[in-house]
């Protein structure tokens, strides 16, 4: 079927201002890519999955200038022991990084492995991308796929002594990075990943994540704190039986920031958390949409997104629960939950459940309102001041995200956040 | 029912459930047509159809252009499909717009000259067509007051209102009930002020096809501090084969005053699918309340999906006084496919909109269905109560809206959507949209059995009664409240449906 004019033109005009990269192994997959694009045409404003989230800044031709914020405070991670893997703008920084060997764990650049014939990463890139084209459409993850100028292909076979951390520096203000990752966990494996910093004016960020039999991966990631900057991020992840996924994403300010997890498990017993904490202010806006499919027997799921509004930011919650014919015993949760700290603040959401099997305990909720007064009450007939009272609930609200992450100091780091971000306030 | 019958069920679902379901969606009981001649509009629609449907009414000018009006519209937009329903392509054309028994060629004056054929039909159908007290002759008497309770009637068979009861009495309370047509001719003031004030003409596709093919339908009025003496009801009555039912109600509550409204429906068993597109108007002023209660049991199809009717409806009530009230009540048995969702407008400050939903889906049918509730005014409130059922292969959807608009301060809503699946080859599915723009407003939306109200939980544990049996005692008492709003015409259905307990459902 023909595209509709707007958005023929509007991808004709994007897809004209990038190149298509050589490619090497991955050529067929970035060829395959393109056509998924021009197939799917771009996301317009028209589109169902984007109702809430206008994606015209993301999806035009150059990106908007975002000023680089000099925020005074030590990169999130900087007190970790951990392997080091910085891009500038987009662009791997080998000086800024460190050595990329580690045991149990194998660290590429995708430009490095495009020299190769064969390559495991070749049976991934752009694979799980593909499937999790239906049945929702993610053009911006195929042009993603397409186009991306770097990323790194990590290849988990052990357990690795410390995690790796995916540093993104933003230094021009006009920078227009597009970065794919491929992370394979083999079977019995488990690695930690973390991530953090703006990355670039406009990002797009895709990870495809394939977790074997029996494997782990933990994914925290902190999008830095430049508020001018925007981004679109896809996660798709396909966990085999008994593995383990948990993902939490910390979004401090940025003016436009979507951020996708397709998560499929298609092994028995397979464990996901999505989890996410973002506060914001003014022009703020936020987007958080997940689409978990249960394909197999015994599986758990569980997504937990809070959002604190402010200045008339917005926050945007999209999550699915699928849960296919068969899919039996599964155990999916979901809850979204936004405190809005004023009248001007808005909070979006469609929590869906699409269930084809009858023995299964699936459940979301979703509330949205104020600070409870008589929380409030009772703190200030003890003394605590209202500001005070008021930071404590916001803190008490958020952390029950914080909570699904399983390394107390990552934790910890990510409540420091959160506190300095309240005390920005007064 | 073989369907059902060889359906493993899953542990914790009672056998009473089971077996309430199976009656339901087992042999179509309303599934007989009656012989009796009819006369056809040509097939198909265009202008021409369109005129004649008004001439048939014989209705004024300005509403044959209004209609006019609406064709042009609906010419130009497409059938959604954003549903989670397939069938197959509908050939507009290829069917009937009008259709009615010769006999009502010239309007019987009184319910004494109705062809015997039709009123047999009625009183086959359990809705005798006479002003006894309505408890006369139907199951389930027992139970009622002694004094039994008077229910006004609105029969609407195919393309025409057969007849209407209680006029008179109904008239002496200055309350104005009668089928739309009559309406346009007696009552040109209110149907132009009030028609198209809720549901646009260009609302939506079926809406606006309704608006531009509507044949008839009931009007209600209920004048200022007017308490409506009796309820009132509209038996819709498919027969004609091929042929659409395309009605139209519009409900007026004037300050102060209350009404409750009936409507039920059946069709017979057909092997060709049947189109029904209906538009309901409700327009609540200051202090005024009604209550809307349907058992929608059209033709479903057989088990393999042939036949059935296509039910799509557009149903909305406008809350525009201060502390309006609305309350939506449907029990969804019927129809192969369903796409419905009653919604409330909050306009009025302090006004409120309920919600209260059980659907049931068995076999191939498919239903999408839900409720919109747009929070206009200060301290509104609503609350959305929806369970569905789904059992052989159907689909059950919930699909709704609850929107806060910035100056909709200290408003409140609360959603409780339950499902539950009986059989593996089924499917239940959650769609809500949530669009809240103020902080002083509270909305809450679940999807979990196991949050039923925690202080009536706490009652019936406190006196003994382990949670299953606690759950299972709150959830029936809702279902019952819902229930025993319907009038007895339905008693039948309701005791079926009372049965039916929703623990180890799922969200």
């Amino acid at each position: 079927m023909a595209l509709p004019e707007v958005k023929q033109s509007a991808t004709e005009a994007r897809l004209s201002a990038l190149t298509l990269p050589e490619g090497g192994c991955l050529k067929a997959a970035r060829h395959a890519a393109l056509s998924r694009v021009q197939t799917m045409g771009l996301p317009s404003r028209r589109d169902e999955y984007w109702k809430y989230t206008k994606p015209d800044t993301l999806v035009q031709a150059e990106a908007s200038k975002a000023a680089v914020f000099e925020t005074g405070e030590a990169p999130m991670f900087d007190g970790f022991d951990r392997l080091k893997v910085v891009f500038v703008d987009g662009v791997f920084d080998a000086e800024a990084s460190d050595d990329l060997s580690l045991e149990g764990i194998s660290i590429e650049r995708i430009a490095d492995i495009c020299e190769k014939d064969i390559h495991w990463a070749k049976d991934l890139y752009g694979v799980l991308e593909a499937r999790g084209q239906t049945p929702v459409e993610r053009p911006l993850a195929a042009l993603n796929t397409a186009f991306a100028t770097d990323g790194v292909v990590i290849h988990v076979t052990g357990t690795p002594s410390k995690p790796v951390n995916l540093v993104y520096r933003h230094a021009d203000e006009k920078s227009d990075a597009i970065l794919h990752h491929v992370i394979k966990v083999d079977s019995g494996a488990s690695a930690t990943i973390l991530e953090n910093g703006p990355a670039a004016a406009r990002f797009n960020k895709c990870m495809e994540i394939d977790v074997a039999d029996g494997g782990a991966l933990h994914l925290v990631r902190a999008q830095g704190r430049d508020h001018e900057r925007r981004a679109a991020t896809h996660l798709f992840a396909r966990l085999g039986s008994e593995s383990v996924f948990k993902s939490f994403t910390l979004t401090v300010n940025g003016v436009l920031t979507r951020n996708e997890a397709v998560v499929e498990l298609t092994g028995d017993d397979a464990v996901a958390h999505i989890a996410g904490a973002c506060v914001g202010d003014g022009d703020f806006h936020h987007d958080d949409t997940v689409f978990i499919t249960h394909d197999a027997v015994n599986c758990e799921s569980r997504q937990v997104f809070k959002k604190v509004l402010r200045n008339g930011a917005t926050g945007v919650f999209q999550g699915k629960i699928l849960v296919k014919e068969g899919a039996q015993k599964t155990d999916g949760y979901q809850i979204s939950q936004s405190l809005l700290l004023d009248d001007d603040s808005q909070f979006l959401a469609k929590p869906e459940l699409e269930i084809y099997a009858d023995d299964v305990a699936c459940s979301h909720g979703s509330t949205s309102g104020a600070i409870d007064e008589e929380g409030l009450f009772y703190l200030r007939s003890r003394g605590v001041p209202k500001a005070e009272a008021t930071d404590l609930m916001t803190l008490a609200f958020l952390a029950e995200a914080v909570d699904e992450i399983e390394d107390a100091e990552v934790a910890a780091a990510i409540i420091g956040r959160l506190e300095g971000w309240l005390a920005r306030r007064h | 029912m073989a369907a059902l019958d060889q359906t493993q069920v899953k542990e914790g679902v009672d056998q009473e459930t089971v077996d309430a379901v199976r009656e339901v969606g087992g042999a179509y009981k309303y599934g007989w047509e009656t012989d009796i001649e009819m006369e056809y509009a040509p097939k198909g629609v265009n202008p021409d159809i369109v005129r004649l449907i008004s001439e048939k009414n014989e209705e004024p000018e300005w509403m044959t252009e209004w209609r006019l009006k609406a064709f042009e519209r609906w010419e130009q937009m497409d059938e959604p499909k954003w549903a989670m329903v397939s069938y197959p392509e509908i050939d507009f054309q290829d069917q009937y717009y009008y259709a009615r028994p010769k006999s009502m060629e010239t309007k019987p004056k009184s319910l004494d000259e109705v062809d015997p054929k039709l009123l047999a039909t009625y009183e086959k159908l359990g809705i005798p067509l006479k002003e006894q007290m309505i408890l006369a002759g139907v199951e389930g008497a027992g139970n009622a007051p002694e004094e039994g309770r008077k229910v006004a009637v609105d029969a609407v068979f195919d393309s025409v209102s057969v007849g209407t009861t209680f006029q008179k009495e109904l008239k002496e309370a200055g309350v104005i009930f009668c089928s739309i047509s009559e309406a346009i001719r007696e009552h040109p003031e209110l149907v132009k002020k009030y028609l198209g004030s809720v549901v646009p003409v260009s609302d939506n596709f079926y809406a606006t096809l309704n608006s531009a093919v509507f044949s008839d339908g009931s009007f209600v009025y209920v004048p200022p501090g007017v308490r409506c003496p009796m309820e009132l009801s509209t038996y819709f009555r498919i027969n004609a084969e091929n042929t659409g039912q395309f009605e139209r109600t519009l409900i007026i509550a004037d300050k102060g005053s209350y009404v409750s409204y009936l409507e039920g429906c059946t069709a017979p068993q057909r092997d060709t699918a049947q189109l029904h597109a209906a538009v309901v108007e409700i327009i609540i002023e200051e202090d005024a309340e009604v209550k809307y209660s349907t058992v929608q049991n059209w033709y479903p199809g057989d088990e393999n999906g042939k036949g059935g009717i296509y039910n799509f409806v557009t149903k909305r009530a406008d809350c525009r006084g201060d502390r309006a009230k609305v309350m939506w009540t449907q029990v969804e048995t019927g129809s192969a496919v369903t796409w419905k969702y009653p919604s409330c407008i909050l306009r009025g400050d302090e006004s409120q909109g309920e919600f209260y939903s059980i659907a049931i889906a068995n076999n191939m049918q498919q239903a999408d269905t839900g409720t919109k509730m747009v929070h206009l005014g200060k301290n509104t409130k609503s609350r959305i109560v929806s369970k569905g059922i789904s059992a052989g292969k159907a689909q059950n959807t919930y699909r709704g809206l609850v929107s806060m608009h910035p100056k909709a301060k200290n408003s409140r809503n609360y959603t409780q959507c339950d499902s539950l699946l009986i059989g593996d080859k089924c499917g239940a599915h959650t769609v809500p949209y949530i669009e809240v723009k103020n902080n002083s407003s509270r909305v809450e939306h679940e999807a979990t059995t196991s949050k039923v109200d925690d202080d009536q939980l706490f009652y019936c544990r406190q006196r003994g009664m382990d949670e299953e049996e606690a759950v299972a005692l709150v959830v029936n008492g809702f279902c019952k409240d819902v229930l025993q709003a319907l009038p007895m015409e339905f008693a039948m259905e309701a005791q079926q449906l009372v049965a039916i307990s929703l623990e180890g459902s799922v969200g």
